[in-house]
């Protein structure tokens, strides 16, 4: 290149000239474009509370329909939930305790299992097999829940039958155990970030005082980051609740009352699926009823989700 | 930073000391040709350095120097991560023990040997389990002595009033100052033999800075303690003895006035006065 | 000493909680091999070409899954299609838009408490609203934009996470040369956040891929033996919309209705369809792992 022109070539000159005209033009057009679309994304956002008030309001509706006709004394008093029957019955507490009897099971396995592969992976293993092992954790909840069913009724109950004799083939123990394995990395997962999300310099403070590994983890390491482990033990907790496919392949499907894990027992959710199966019309008791059971569904699991907000609030800690 | 600095003896006679004649035992712990290394990174080279009983000693040094990575041999901090190499020798008197030979267990060296961090780091504990958490590692169980104990070193570490009516409150509502202070007496209850500071005040304000140091001059003569920082009048301040570190080197280590008054080395002057660091 | 022993007696118990967590590891792991090798060995020998071709059947070794399949496929179509773009939206709206105010703070805390809201109840509400206010047929629109309601909180938050990975200085730079928010957003921040948008979207269909339940409530049949028509046709108008209105099944619904029978043979089948489902859905999470470990490994700020 002999090119030896100043930089104020009239060619750069010219060539910026339209430029800025278009400059000028596309940004007094830029404001309504920017407006429109930032319309769309606020609707977008909002509907999210679309979703909640559609939720919310069709279990309201149609438990408002359900409770005209059933009292809410008979609904928590009765004994029974037959809402199918000739001769219908409406209790919801057997649904209720075939689902804390379900989720209590779920939980003893899930939350000390979590916590420990939590514990062990972000104080004790070393970081390559932390890398390693966690997606393959992550796949344990990538496993569809009807599959667990399955696996719940096929494999562990007849093993369950086998060390608890006497048990029928649909309990809940079965399915209580196969659903707090499935529940394990949702609980690992979070307390594992939260753990580690705990600053070393609070680690070294108990180490430079002679504690071991699992004292600092302990004792140190763990309250520190209560806030974050709790929402994973919320969540842990509202997944068992509202877990549907195992408990209604293999919890059984009588409403039953009780709190014995070894009999079969119905959820409130495997009614719900259980009477769907059925044809129920519009305007039936039975078509009432499973939005009945599904409002104390909702309403359990949103008061456990607001309870975990709470204890987030309360223990959060500023590093 | 010229290039002549990087050696250290360059301008200076090889025949002075590093270590003054004025530094004299009895001596609670010795480093001996220490290296260290951080994977490939050579931290300490050939480091050697007594430390007298029952003083303080400050390391100064520009950042980078060593000083902190020197601190953390005493009580095996570097053995929380993979691939750091000790070298040599850091005797503690009387029991001759190497502090950091692999035959050493790192536990028991830090339950004899306290450290202060830059930032208070209170558990998310009561204040009184924050200065019982050591003791009760050290296998105390009595109440009652827990409870003298903890008294004692809250009292020692001058925030037994702030906090004598509040014992069971969380520690992380203390403020900054307050917190650090709580961090001493957690170091102090268990009467280690050696108390490591790295940079205590560099998270405080100039009040609270100023108690700590009053705290640390007050533990002169109960506690050998070794004190980093990178603030030269803290050092003239508190230390008895200071020792200049540079690039991983000892420069210069000698009585604190001494030091100060009058550098043998041409290195120590120059940091002295401000022309680098 | 005394001081030793104790320290002694510490490592120790280091060691054996070391071992508790790799067995602990290792329970849930194993549980994992023990699924798929069941379902491999009463399933794998099930599945062939037949299998996969044939329509759902009262006699156990002629059933196959292929309405189920194809269902499944174009319920992750309506779902992904609507889903996406609006959970994007949403994400992006609240990440680099919302002013910081009571709606925005009340419109974040109900975007968390729907992720904790069980999948069962999206059914009941898709029955009420859906089925019988808005009157849809039980069909294969009404399946998936049920599904695509289940998994927008899921991404959008995998939408702000990865917008908020984009340091400002980024946006600031783009600022300074004059962009307006939108060009900021749809040239810069979008394009850099695709991938962890991407990893958000996998894991969500492969979560809607696996779900029963809600669409057992909106009365998804398990005895579909036709296909849809297909939405491409060689005469005028040459698309068809029809399949969006038809009645359809999916993997997990054919699986349960299998599982659900006493008869052994259906058993067979109900692995066989489990095997294929879960091979589907743990390639999808395989890969949203494989593109995440890529991410990382490419992108350094």
């Amino acid at each position: 290149m002999s090119s030896t022109a100043d930089p104020s070539t009239p060619a750069t000159q010219v060539a910026s000239l339209p430029q800025r005209t278009n400059v000028k033009r596309r940004a007094a057009k830029e404001p309504l474009l920017d407006r429109i679309i930032e319309l769309l994304l606020f609707l977008a956002g909002v509907s999210s509370v679309a979703i909640t008030l559609g939720i919310a309001g069709t279990l309201v509706f149609e438990s408002l329909a359900f409770f005209r006709e059933v009292s809410l004394v008979q609904f928590f008093t009765d004994h029974l939930w037959t809402p199918l029957f000739a001769d219908p019955h409406f209790g919801i507490m057997p649904l209720v305790s075939g689902t804390l009897v379900t989720t209590g099971v779920a939980l003893l396995i899930a939350l000390p299992l979590g916590t420990i592969i939590a514990i062990y992976l972000s104080e004790f293993a070393p970081a390559g097999l932390r890398e390693g092992i966690k997606p393959l954790l992550e796949l344990l909840s990538a496993v569809p829940t009807v599959v667990y069913g399955y696996f719940a009724l096929q494999l562990v109950s007849p093993l369950v039958q086998k060390i608890v004799p006497g048990t029928p083939a649909f309990n809940m123990l079965s399915a209580g155990i196969v659903m707090g394995i499935m529940i394990v990395p949702y609980v690992s997962s979070l307390s594992e970030d939260a753990l580690r999300a705990v600053p070393m310099l609070l680690r070294e403070g108990a180490y430079a005082l002679g504690a071991n590994r699992l004292i600092t983890a302990v004792k140190v390491v763990y309250p520190a980051a209560i806030s974050g482990i709790a929402s994973a033990y919320i969540l842990g907790i509202s997944r068992a609740i509202g877990e549907t496919m195992i408990v209604a392949i293999a919890a059984g499907t009588q409403p039953n009352l009780t709190l014995d894990p070894r009999e079969g027992a119905a959820t409130i959710t495997a009614f719900i699926v259980q009477a769907s199966l059925g044809d129920n019309p519009h305007d039936s008791i039975g078509y009432k009823s499973i939005f009945a059971a599904g409002l104390v569904l909702f309403l359990i699991t949103l008061s456990i989700n607001i309870f975990g907000h709470w204890l987030r609030k309360r223990f959060r800690e500023a590093y | 930073m010229n290039a002549e600095r990087t050696a250290i003896t360059h301008a200076d006679p090889a025949s002075t000391p590093k270590v003054s004649p004025r530094v004299v035992g009895p001596f609670k712990a010795e480093v001996r040709d220490v290296n260290f290394y951080y994977g490939q990174f050579h931290a300490l080279k050939n480091v050697s350095m007594p430390f007298v009983d029952k003083r303080v000693t400050a390391l100064i040094g520009p950042s980078g120097c060593g000083k902190t990575t020197l601190l953390r041999c005493f009580n095996r901090m570097h053995d929380l991560y993979p691939g750091n190499r000790y070298e040599g020798e850091i005797i503690l008197h009387p029991d001759q023990i190497n502090i950091i030979s692999p035959k050493v267990e790192p536990l028991e060296m830090r339950m004899r040997i306290g450290m202060v961090f830059q930032k208070p780091n209170p558990f998310s504990k009561s204040i009184f389990e924050n200065v019982a958490f050591g003791l009760r590692l050290q296998g105390e169980t009595n109440r009652r002595v827990l409870a003298d104990k903890v008294e004692a070193a809250l009292k020692s570490a001058a925030i037994w009033d702030e906090t004598k009516d509040r014992l069971q409150k969380g520690a992380r509502d203390l403020s900054g100052g307050q917190q650090q202070r709580l961090c001493i007496a957690r170091a102090i209850a268990t009467e280690p033999e050696i108390l490591l500071f790295d940079e205590p005040t560099s998270a405080l304000d100039p009040i609270a800075t100023s108690r700590i140091e009053d705290l640390i001059d007050s533990l002169r003569g109960r506690f050998t303690i070794l004190i980093v920082t990178h603030n030269l009048q803290q050092a003239g301040r508190i230390a008895d003895y200071t020792a200049l570190m540079y690039k991983g080197e000892l420069v210069e280590m000698d009585k604190t006035v001494a030091m100060f008054e009058k550098p043998s080395f041409k290195l120590t002057e120059d940091y002295l006065t401000g022309r680098f660091g | 000493m005394d001081l030793r022993k104790l320290v002694e007696r510490r490592k120790l118990t280091d060691r054996l909680f070391a071992a508790l967590g790799i067995c602990c590891v290792l329970i849930a792991l194993l549980t994992l091999v023990v699924l798929m090798g069941d379902l491999a060995r009463q399933g794998l020998s099930r599945i062939d070409w037949q299998f996969m071709t044939s329509f759902p059947s009262r006699a156990a070794a002629r059933a196959g899954i292929l309405s189920a399949w194809v269902g499944s496929l174009m319920i992750m179509l309506v779902t992904v299609i609507t889903a996406v773009p609006l959970g994007v939206a949403a994400g992006v709206y609240l990440e680099e838009y919302a002013p910081k105010n009571r709606l925005t703070t009340f419109i974040e805390i109900n975007i968390s408490n729907l992720a904790g809201v069980p999948s069962i109840v999206y059914g009941l509400m898709a029955l009420g609203l859906f089925i019988y206010q808005l009157g849809m047929n039980r069909s294969t629109l009404a399946g998936g934009l049920t599904l695509a309601c289940l998994i927008l909180p899921i991404v959008i938050v995998a939408t702000r996470e990865s917008l908020r990975t984009i340091p400002s200085n980024i946006r600031e730079a783009a600022f300074a040369i004059g962009a307006s928010k939108w060009q900021v957003v749809s040239h810069h921040l979008l394009p850099y956040s695709a991938g962890g948008i991407a990893t958000g979207v996998i894991i969500a269909t492969s979560r809607a891929l696996g779900e029963t339940a809600p669409l057992i409530t909106i009365g998804a049949l398990t005895f579909i033996a036709f296909l849809p028509p297909p939405p491409v046709m060689s005469e005028p108008p040459f698309v068809s919309f029809q399949w969006l209105h038809d009645e359809f099944t999916v993997l997990p619904i054919q699986m349960f209705n299998w599982v659900s029978r006493p008869q052994p043979e259906f058993q067979v089948n109900a692995a066989a369809a489990g095997l294929v489902l879960v091979a589907m859905t743990l390639s999808l999470n395989g890969a949203a792992i494989w593109l995440r470990y890529r991410m990382r490994k490419r992108i350094k700020w």
